[in-house]
């Protein structure tokens, strides 16, 4: 997941909350929270890197943190939330 | 990930740093849109 | 944050609904004894397409991703398709709720060729004695033939919606299995004493022994069966809970909007005790979901009150407002079918005439039958057309 090159998926709709954000796939009607900003900041961010980490990087996320994030990806890749580019 | 460092201390063993603790955080939740009471 | 820390995030209330319902005529061609918007006749002060239409902008703006119509029976308005239309192409997907009466196998094709569209067709049994009872005559037949022509037409797959009662709790498999047949979704949903509800919620709602049918048979075979959340009341009879967010979203995830612009905290409680406002208002729908007195109440944290001594009430939540409100009970305590029994016990001190009476009623006049329902000094005298 780390080494993966990923995309939000184009009929994904990001809508920002308090504590992050809603996201929703128009075409599977699938809603996820994203529950930290930083998770939000990263999702953004995804298509500006060559990896899942270098996103981790440049977002200043903390390495210890990184399987957390690793794993929420990889659930939001199994909703087709983001997809492999 | 691992990050275990090892020194020698002046007497001679080696020295090994914890590793860094792994913050396990929940950092999405799926929820139905078809889920919440309230609606048709 | 865990995942009961996202449960009372949501509790606090989000900048914009999750999905709201919106009910877009009081208008219907059927007269169900349990309708929760009592609805049979159309209201004069029904919102215009431009104002329904100004209402979708704003939806879109607060990036509304979904909403669910009905009504009475929502594709009555001449505008329905045009309604439909234009919300999706303003990004806001629709599911809409209907009787069927008016899906022929014409609008099942143009149905079909929507895109981002959701179907649900209301059914309360599994044959015509049990659903027309409720229902009305032919009500069944319509149904089952908008499910054929839904079919013949490819919409894929559509929802089945039941109100689950005393007479139709047995029909749970047979509810899964027609729904398989049709490769639909079904939905199962609690019934409230709200609208005409109120008046034969005593006869219809399930007994004790039923909750815990349904109960079981939700944990047993509810997996791709949905619940719309209504049944977290019965997460107190075990370890187990149901599937869902499992609280009420009224005010803080979800609310209604009805025929005349109102806007109530959900379609199950149309009294004025819950009307948070209008959106014809200045400030919109916006400034009614952002700021209006009853959703920043709502969004505070509730109180256990009677329940607070009561090992049940995390899992239960004290149950449904609306199913409370109605049935006259205090909104702190315990709800009508509390599975302790603790509402039960309370109910029996409380006279019928008594409780609060909904706030308008669409009932058509009958002319040649006695009237079956009777609401109170409230209902109005109509004329008769």
């Amino acid at each position: 997941m780390l080494g993966s090159a990923l995309e939000l998926h184009p009929q994904v709709a990001l809508r920002p909350e308090p504590f992050g954000a809603l996201a929703y796939h128009y075409g599977n009607r699938r809603l996820v929270f994203l529950k930290h900003v930083d998770m939000v900041r990263v999702a953004k961010d995804l298509g500006n890197h060559p990896t899942l980490q270098a996103t981790l990087e440049a977002c200043d996320i903390a390495p210890a943190r990184w399987s957390s994030f690793a794993k929420a990806f990889e659930s939001l890749q199994s909703s087709e939330v983001v997809r492999e580019r | 990930m691992d990050e275990t460092t090892s020194t020698i201390a002046t007497d001679g063993s080696e020295l090994v740093a914890e590793p860094e603790l792994v913050e396990t955080e929940l950092l999405v939740e799926e929820i139905s849109i078809d889920g919440m009471c309230g609606v048709y | 944050m865990s995942v009961e820390a996202l449960v009372s995030q949501l509790k606090g209330g989000l900048d914009a609904p999750i999905c709201l319902t919106w009910e877009l005529t009081y208008a219907c061609n059927l007269q169900c004894v349990h309708c929760l918007s009592s609805s049979g006749q159309r209201d004069p002060r029904e919102l215009t397409t431009a104002e329904a239409k100004q209402v979708l902008d704003e939806l879109r703006d607060l990036q509304v991703f979904y909403i669910n119509i009905g009504g009475g029976e929502p594709m009555v308005r001449r505008d329905f398709f045009e309604l439909l239309e234009y919300s999706i192409s303003q990004g806001i997907g629709v599911k809409f709720s209907t009787n069927g009466a008016f899906i022929d196998f014409e609008k099942a094709q143009r149905l079909a060729a929507m895109d981002y569209l959701d179907i649900q067709i209301s059914l309360d049994g599994t044959d015509a004695v049990t659903n027309d009872a409720v229902r009305g005559d032919g009500s069944y037949a319509m149904a089952r033939r908008a499910m054929d022509n839904l079919k013949a037409a490819g919409f894929g797959p559509f929802k089945i919606s039941v109100v689950v009662t005393r007479h139709n709790v047995d029909q749970l498999d047979e509810f899964k299995a027609l729904a398989d047949s049709y490769g639909a979704q079904l939905r199962v949903t609690r019934l409230r004493p709200s609208g005409r509800g109120a008046d034969s919620w005593h006869d219809l709602h399930p007994t004790n022994a039923q909750q815990r049918q349904i109960y079981n048979w939700l944990l047993a075979h509810g997996d791709n069966v949905l619940t719309g959340d209504s049944f977290f009341h019965l997460n107190a009879l075990g370890e187990e809970p149901l599937p869902g967010l499992n609280m009420c979203g009224a005010g803080r995830v979800v609310c209604l909007i009805d025929p005349i612009g109102d806007v109530y905290a959900c379609p199950f409680v149309i009294h004025d005790e819950f009307k948070a406002g209008s959106v014809r208002d200045e400030g919109g729908f916006a400034k009614v979901w952002k700021q209006s007195d009853l959703f920043l109440e709502l969004r505070e944290p509730q109180s256990a009150g009677a329940c607070s001594s009561c090992g049940s009430y995390d899992a239960c939540q004290g149950g449904c407002m609306a199913a409370k409100f109605f049935t006259g009970l205090p909104l702190d305590g315990p709800d009508p079918e509390c599975v302790n029994g603790h509402g039960e016990h309370l109910l029996a001190g409380i006279e019928l005439a008594s409780n609060p009476k909904p706030s308008m009623d669409h009932t058509k006049p009958v002319k040649t039958t006695p009237v079956r329902v009777t609401l109170g000094s409230t209902r109005k005298p109509v004329s008769v057309s």
